[in-house]
């Protein structure tokens, strides 16, 4: 018996190596943008070059971490890595229940995603990586001037329960990059680096929640509301949440 | 015994100066504003908390204490008016969020709530706050999570509270805001009912009255055009059997807020006259105020007692947002009509003016629409959402009017004995003396812009209900007769 499991186990971690190795990226050229907040005296920022994956990361995925990886797994998490509602959604360590496996992963804290991304070689992307690579439609490097755009991205924040969709359901972006609006928010490495150590906010106020006064001080351009509601969220959050609607991606410098 | 006498009566006098002296400084003490922070709390207690129209139980008469407000966030979809759904981001679940009421000097320990279903965080700024942000700073919360922070209160008074992330006028405009109440010492004076009523703007995508799931307007917020005006958060929450109620002799007092985002209230009830307004819901009192303004982030306290029956309409009185956009409620007053204060209409004659006197209402050029064919039932259903939005303010919810102004269609002999007169009456108005089930109505009905489709749809609503003699309109018959 103990024999026939560990074959399986084998079987599905070597299925699992296979699927890792599948997880596309995408490959996004060096440019710069003027992102809403973090930007000091509103002077481009350089991205350079690097790689995104094309999905986030799915409930599928993750089992497969987790499996190899059971420390990380919904009982074993240490309390320092992820608080109670950690894959509050999976009905035990080893099953994400009635939840479509080719949906995105949510529920999973800072910690979790980053060693996952450890894991393949990857890495968080910064939050700047993706604010760069999200700027883009269809069609365009940076959208955000663009009405449509702004609003097709209000219009999700509206939408509820968007995390039962199933991976590549919205738009492929110029990067060929999908559902970087649409499906879930996303984990950055440096989520909260603008409201815990952005110097000019410091030297003006020493706030370190975002809230009405403080929001616009720095906003570089006022009718991005779509991008205002991002960092507001990725400020209300710590490396130890897990939240329904916040799943991830990783990323790469180099090609993976 | 003489030297007695003369110490008992210097200790006297000496006794009778320090009360004097007591008096005095008592007295000054009442006249200046009491230091409320200084106020000691005794023992805790959770707070009654209760959604729009209803206010929790007078507290003034007790001690200060340590109160607890648990408050969960909610985005959740609702009806804005019939057919029309809107996402509302919500403080417990109504728009406005719940009613906190508390007296001065409370301590009060907030329990902020995000449901995990929510897609973004949210805190809260109340205006009964000390502090920086009015809470805000300390109370940003995601999804999911629990955020505690205390405050005393030490202003009497009706504040509003709010939702201040960013983008700060999204989350308003959606329906985060309500009103804490701060009792004074001893409570506001007593009265027989107590409601809450709050205004708000909307900006949905589709204009006035389209249908299905409305998104939220931008670029109407920031021009300040708002499609809808409403009491509680939709249109008729204090109308269609949920009018607020009371009987003849009564006190009302209404705790007014404006949560905004754009719009300032002149609020105003119709037929009836504040006696007491707590101006800016503050300590001033007005009295015998016709229209009292609210400012957006603002509050009043009116008061008012009932003296004759009948229906009290409560509006916006910048009047188009409550005959267009929805800024309308009803008071409805039972009990015994008083002759003296209001007599009702005692002779009637029929006065006509040279020139035409009928209105019209300006017809847009809009491309000819294609005419759906509809089922019976389909006709009723969407006819009953234009009768909500256009004919129920005169006509009221059961087709009953209004006596002596507008005529019933309910059982409405003169809707049954002609159909071919009620679709005229759409198209092109209709003005000066009618008798409807033997009573005499001599008004003004403006020209309604609707399509044939339209008028079909709403006379064949009309004539399936209130025991009307079920004819069906078709676009057709209207058509014909345009």
């Amino acid at each position: 018996m103990q024999k026939r499991i560990s074959i399986f186990i084998f079987l599905l971690v070597h299925i699992a190596s296979i699927n890792a190795q599948e997880a596309k990226m995408a490959s996004i050229k060096e440019g710069s943008f003027v992102p809403l907040y973090g930007a000091s005296s509103k002077k481009p920022t350089v991205v350079k070059s690097f790689f995104l994956d094309v999905y986030p990361v799915t409930n599928e995925d993750f089992l497969n971490f987790i499996k190899k990886n059971p420390s990380y797994s919904k009982s074993k998490i240490k309390g320092i890595f992820a608080d109670k509602s950690y894959l509050a959604y999976w009905k035990n360590n080893f099953d994400f229940g009635s939840a479509n496996p080719k949906s995105p992963v949510t529920s999973v804290s800072w910690f979790a995603a980053k060693k996952y991304c450890e894991c393949q070689g990857k890495r968080l992307p910064t939050m700047e990586e993706w604010e760069y690579a999200a700027m883009a439609d269809e069609k365009r490097i940076d959208a955000r001037t663009k009405t449509e755009f702004n609003t097709y991205i209000l219009s999700w924040y509206e939408k509820s329960k968007t995390y039962e969709n199933t991976i590549g359901s919205t738009f492929k972006n110029y990067w060929g990059v999908y559902d970087l609006h649409g499906l879930v928010w996303e984990w950055t490495s440096d989520f909260n680096s603008i409201f815990l150590s952005g110097e000019s906010r410091k030297d003006k106020n020493n706030d370190k929640n975002l809230f009405c006064g403080s929001a616009s001080v720095n906003a570089t351009d006022l009718m991005d509301y779509a991008a205002f509601m991002r960092y507001a969220f990725r400020g209300s959050l710590k490396a130890n949440y897990s939240t329904r609607n916040l799943g991830f991606r990783c990323a790469s410098t180099t090609k993976y | 015994m003489k030297k007695e006498k003369s110490v008992s009566m210097k200790v006297m006098i000496f006794l009778t100066t320090i009360f004097t002296i007591l008096l005095v400084i008592s007295c000054k003490k009442g006249e200046e504003s009491t230091d409320y922070s200084k106020i000691a709390t005794e023992g805790e207690m959770q707070a009654e908390l209760t959604s729009p129209p209803m206010v929790p139980k007078p507290i003034g008469g007790r001690a200060a204490t340590k109160l607890k407000v648990s408050m969960e966030i909610k985005e959740q979809e609702g009806t804005m008016a019939d057919g029309v759904k809107y996402t509302y981001w919500t403080f417990g679940g109504s728009v406005p969020g719940s009613f906190i009421r508390t007296r001065v000097g409370d301590e009060v320990e907030f329990h902020l709530k995000n449901h995990p279903d929510n897609k973004l965080p949210h805190n809260i700024d109340l205006h009964a706050v000390t502090g920086p942000g009015g809470g805000a700073t300390s109370s940003l919360v995601a999804p999911g999570h629990e955020k505690v922070f205390s405050f005393k209160v030490i202003n009497p008074g009706l504040y509003v509270y709010h939702c201040a992330t960013a983008p700060v006028g999204m989350h308003i405009a959606n329906g985060m805001y309500g009103l804490i109440l701060v009792e004074p010492e001893g409570g506001l004076p007593p009265v027989d009912k107590e409601y809450y009523i709050m205004q708000g703007d909307f900006y949905t995508q589709g204009e006035y009255g389209a249908k299905g799931l409305q998104s939220f307007d931008m670029n109407k917020a920031i021009k300040e055009t708002p499609d809808y005006v409403v009491f509680n958060g939709k249109v008729g929450s204090l109308t269609n059997g949920n009018e607020l109620t009371a009987k003849v002799g009564e006190t009302v007092r209404l705790f007014v807020g404006n949560g905004g985002p754009n719009l300032v209230s002149s609020f105003h009830v119709i037929g009836e006259i504040f006696d007491n307004v707590h101006v800016e819901g503050g300590n001033l009192v007005n009295k015998n105020v016709q229209t009292t303004l609210i400012p957006a982030g603002g509050s009043s306290i009116v008061d008012f007692k009932v003296e004759t029956a009948g229906n009290f309409i409560i509006v916006d009185h910048s009047i188009f947002r409550a005959f267009n956009k929805g800024a309308l409620g009803i008071l409805k007053v039972e009990g015994e009509e008083n002759k003296k204060i209001y007599s009702g209409t005692i002779q009637e004659g029929i006065y006509l003016p040279e020139g035409g006197t009928i209105q019209k209402m300006p017809v847009s050029s809009t491309a000819k629409e294609v005419v759906p064919n509809r089922t019976l039932a389909e006709k009723i259903k969407t006819g009953k959402d234009i009768f909500g939005t256009t004919c129920f303010a005169c006509h009221q919810s059961e087709g009953q009017g209004i006596p002596n102004a507008f005529p019933p269609l309910a059982k409405s002999d003169y809707l049954n004995t002609d159909s071919k007169r009620a679709i005229k009456t759409i198209l092109n108005g209709l003005s000066g003396e009618i008798t409807v089930n033997g009573k005499k109505f001599n008004n003004v009905m403006p020209s309604q812009n609707l399509s044939d489709d339209e008028i079909a749809n709403v006379l064949t609503y009309i004539y399936s209900s209130w025991g009307n003699n079920k004819t069906e309109i078709t676009p057709q018959m209207v058509k014909t007769l345009r």
